[in-house]
């Protein structure tokens, strides 16, 4: 079993990065859509406004 | 939303197959032991990370070409990806480097012409986000994409062209790579390239709603 901890270390730091990327896309994501709603209802609200 | 679900459980599962098959059904090698089975996350993620790459620089020549934002949003989703999987394979290689060759690095071709892909592409993102236009900083960084992927080939034919300490390849030619080994590695590598689709796909989405942002500033902006 000579040099295990190594294998594990490659696999857990591997998948680790893909899971923080992942995460950090999806968070970004996330705060993207909570501007866009945002915008929108300010949108609304200017043209509605207008009217 | 339901279809990138399932998509992204399907990935995930073949992950895992992958790995299940690289500890488990994969044998040990003669010569280095446990440790070559890193061999299965380290290469696929170095052959996915060009692939992106590849597809950045798709992304890169066919905004060049047709001035279509959707290009360069497909030409950083990609680069981004690409870093993703090269950070891999930089973090991977010296932990199966130290026990097979007694040291973590080495600087011969292959791992700095990777080191330097890396950071060519690590550049290529941080100069997108200097520059406030977005029609300039497409054009700008899809040159320097294209300057960028000329690292690309010198990375893949660096262990052709000079001596390195790096293993000369076993999977593409007739060296004797055991068939349940390259069973392994070929599941690993669809698995990994997988990923990589469902990876920039999210990115790009992220682009696309980047873009819906600024267009309804300017609309705000106009009323």
């Amino acid at each position: 079993m000579k040099n295990l901890n190594s294998v594990f270390a490659a696999y857990l730091i591997g998948w680790g990065v893909f899971f923080v990327f992942s995460l950090t896309v999806a968070k970004r994501a996330a705060g993207l859509r909570d501007e866009l709603s945002r915008l929108k209802e300010r949108l609304q609200d200017s043209t509605q406004k207008g009217k | 939303m339901i279809k990138t679900g399932v998509y992204t459980f399907m990935v995930c599962a073949l992950m895992g197959v992958a790995a299940y098959a690289a500890f488990y059904v994969a044998p040990t090698e003669a010569t280095m032991g446990l440790v070559q089975r890193i061999f299965y996350l380290h290469a696929p993620s170095g052959m996915t990370a060009l692939s992106a790459f590849l597809v950045s620089f798709v992304g890169s020549v066919s905004y060049i070409l047709t001035r279509k934002p959707r290009w360069d949003w497909l030409a950083v989703s990609a680069a981004e990806v690409g870093v993703a999987f090269c950070t891999v394979v930089l973090l991977t290689g010296p932990i199966w480097a130290k026990p097979a060759w007694g040291q973590y690095w080495a600087w011969d071709a292959r791992l700095t012409s990777t080191l330097v892909l890396w950071l060519l592409y690590v550049a290529f993102l941080i100069l997108r986000t200097m520059i406030e236009d977005s029609d300039r900083r497409a054009l700008v960084s899809a040159f320097f994409g294209v300057f960028t992927f000329l690292d690309v080939p010198l990375v893949y034919g660096s262990i052709w062209w000079w001596r390195t300490q790096h293993p000369q390849p076993v999977v593409f030619t007739s060296a004797g790579l055991d068939p349940t080994m390259r069973k392994v590695f070929y599941l690993s590598w669809l698995s990994l390239t997988c990923l990589m689709a469902l990876l920039i796909r999210q990115r790009y989405e992220l682009e696309e709603s980047r873009n819906e942002l600024r267009t309804l500033e300017q609309e705000l902006e106009a009323h």
